[in-house]
């Protein structure tokens, strides 16, 4: 900050930090406290706005956990719902973990830089195609006469076409593909840190490939698999698109709740409650996360 | 049963590159040898050969009378130290130091006691439970030789692993490392391009130059009888003249070149006739001319080391002349420009074949400069 001051001069720097101050204020901050603001207050049409029946409350908040039976285990719709996203965002966060440690590994390490790079270009051009193009076209390939069924019935694997996109296969399985990226770069890049003579020395030492990940290679790219976790799961609880293309009436995601608290029901505050309940599940992931594998912030910021 | 490691006929080749040529050699059991050359010259290969992280294109390790062929680094009985150490930065001191005992399921309490044990070794009975990063170079380096001495290794590997040290420390780990060898008996076959250590530290020493062992002996031997012109301009400095072989008798050999007919020691396979070259070390070069060799050079620099200067001259010699003139009061006289008349016994001197071989001589001049470069 003083740097800012010494090198452009009080009237360039403070004109600089008002901009920033301005458009994080205008764009960021204050859409937020709107929502806060209208989270706290029952949905009421915009004459009775600040007349005798609006007042603060929990309710929408509360409305989320109404009708729990944890006896009978019998959950609301919308519990429901909020659960699926929270087990099914850890699931395509696990999938994608499984599926880029052995990548990101091969890439970081075993591979020469050229086909290091090769790979890398094939991995990123496909996401330069937009999201909901690449969803959908999951959606032709998993579709019941689709490619995929006829390339498995033609192999002899299944006798009959699957129905991929009747369960939660079609959601599971267009999250991880979407999301496969925000794991390998933070997985890459904390693999390329580790020495490669660290591996060896393991090795030398006696240790069989098992214990040379456990013990040298996962202890370093712990930070790594934080930052690919927390991008996964925030990415994957936070998708609209996936779950609407590939989701089926069954598969009904939290995202898609909000949705259609504000815009079917016309119910602002209890979609913004909803919003902020969401929010909170994602950083009691973070936070979670950050225990788990004992990173701080600063860790997860490299 | 004997521990000897046997280099037989191993040859290293990667595509068209051969780094490492049909090296025959057996480093006895509990021996401090050392690989000494300049880079590229292979001695990392070998290493890599005998701590099984590469198999050779041909020939045979055998260490103990074992073949190692087929047997990967962690199931040999070698524990290589590398260059920078690779100590595992989020293990503890004595974690890192039992890793070896842990991946032998031997448990915590007893991996404990024994890392405790090789602290005391290493002088550091304190350090159990630092961090790595805590750790000055010098502290590093005794806790990757702990490390590697817990899996009791019959052969020790280690490669260069004083190069990242400062001057002082390194001096101070050369005596050290050379007493843990005493203190424990293991073989420790030593990788460097650094003559210092090679010398003080080593049993022996192979003097390495593309691929082929140029010469092994004590170290002594390697400096007072080199018997290629790569090992004399290598290992320390030497003054070149070079010319025609005259005549040899009684194992002296006079040669004839442009500082006039100079006589020396005969190297091995030298014939009258041959194209050769005259060795003679700066400090073997004296002045006032009493000996059997004679020359005159003029002076055109002094570098003042405190104890001895040397003296850089301009004679009929291959490059300038150096003479390392003791610090005994006569220094003062020496300045540039003054004409000196120098001799030395043939005794001092080795005449070594340069002909036939006209790579050599353009290597070693290359080499010379490398080795300049890694004194300095």
């Amino acid at each position: 900050m003083s740097e800012l001051f010494r090198r452009y001069g009080t009237g360039m720097a403070l004109a600089m930090l008002s901009g920033v101050a301005i458009w994080v204020l205008a764009m960021v901050v204050l859409p937020y406290f709107v929502m806060v603001e209208y989270s706290f207050h029952p949905n009421l049409t915009v004459v009775e706005m600040g007349g005798p029946k609006d007042h603060y409350t929990l309710e929408n908040y509360a409305s989320l956990f109404r009708g729990i039976d944890l006896v009978n285990l019998e959950f609301p719709d919308d519990f429901r719902v909020f659960l699926r996203t929270l087990w099914g965002a850890t699931l395509v966060t696990f999938i994608c973990l499984v599926v880029c440690y052995p990548v990101a590994y091969y890439l970081a390490k075993v591979a020469t830089p050229e086909r290091a790079s090769f790979l890398l270009l094939i991995l990123v051009i496909p996401f330069w195609i937009n999201e909901i193009l690449r969803t959908f076209s999951w959606y032709i390939m998993l579709a019941y006469s689709g490619p995929l069924n006829i390339i498995l019935k033609a192999l002899g694997i299944i006798d009959a076409p699957v129905r991929w996109l009747s369960g939660s296969g079609g959601v599971l399985i267009g999250m991880t593909y979407a999301f496969l990226l925000f794991m390998m770069f933070p997985l890459y890049n904390a693999l390329e840190t580790l020495d490669r003579n660290q591996v060896e020395a393991a090795r030398d030492l006696g240790a069989p490939t098992w214990r040379i990940h456990w013990r040298v290679v996962i202890p370093h790219a712990k930070p790594g698999i934080a930052v690919g976790c927390i991008m996964v799961f925030v990415l994957a609880a936070s998708s609209y698109v996936v779950p609407a293309l590939l989701g089926s009436p069954g598969t009904r995601w939290f995202t898609e709740t909000i949705y259609s608290w504000f815009f079917e029901a016309q119910n602002w505050p209890r979609g913004s409650a909803y919003a902020f309940i969401l929010l909170g599940l994602c950083v009691a992931f973070i936070l979670t996360m950050m225990r788990v594998f004992k990173v701080g912030l600063t860790d997860i910021a490299k | 049963m004997s521990q000897d490691v046997e280099l037989d006929n191993v040859t290293m080749r990667f595509g068209d590159f051969t780094a490492v040529r049909n090296i025959n050699l057996t480093v006895r059991a509990g021996e401090f040898f050392s690989f000494l050359g300049p880079s590229g010259c292979g001695k990392t290969t070998i290493l890599r050969i005998l701590s099984g992280f590469t198999e050779p294109t041909e020939g045979h390790v055998r260490i103990g009378g074992v073949d190692m062929a087929g047997k990967g680094p962690n199931e040999r009985p070698t524990a290589l130290i590398f260059q920078n150490l690779a100590l595992f930065p989020l293990m503890s001191v004595w974690e890192n130091i039992a890793f070896g005992l842990e991946v032998r399921g031997v448990p915590r309490d007893k991996r404990r006691k024994r890392a405790m044990e090789l602290l005391e070794l290493i002088a550091m009975p304190d350090a159990a439970d630092k961090r790595i990063s805590e750790l000055s170079g010098g502290m590093k380096q005794r806790v990757a030789i702990a490390r590697a001495l817990a899996v009791e290794p019959k052969v020790m590997l280690l490669d260069e692993p004083l190069s990242a040290l400062d001057l002082k420390l390194r001096q101070h780990m050369r005596s050290e490392l050379r007493a843990i060898q005493r203190r424990t008996g293991v073989t420790f076959i030593y990788i460097t391009h650094d003559q210092g250590e090679a010398l003080t530290m080593s049993d022996r020493v192979a003097v390495m130059s593309r691929g082929r062992i140029e010469q092994v002996g004590p170290s002594s031997e390697i400096y007072d009888a080199p018997q290629t012109p790569f090992v004399a301009t290598f290992v320390g400095e030497n003054n070149r003249f070079s010319g025609r072989v005259a005549d040899i008798a009684g194992g002296v050999a006079r040669i004839e070149t442009a500082a006039g007919l100079l006589s020396g020691r005969a190297g091995p396979a030298l014939k009258a006739g041959d194209k050769a070259t005259l060795f003679v070390r700066p400090e073997r070069l004296r002045m006032g001319a009493d000996e059997a060799n004679r020359l005159s050079a003029r002076i055109h620099h002094v570098d003042f080391e405190g104890s001895f200067a040397n003296l850089f001259l301009n004679g009929a010699a291959d490059g300038e002349i150096i003479v390392q003139a003791a610090n005994d009061g006569a220094l003062p006289s020496l300045a540039p420009g003054v004409e000196l008349a120098l001799g030395f016994a043939p005794e001092s001197a080795v005449v070594l074949p340069t002909g036939g071989d006209a790579g050599t001589g353009a290597g070693s001049g290359e080499m010379q400069h490398a080795a300049a470069e890694v004194a300095a």
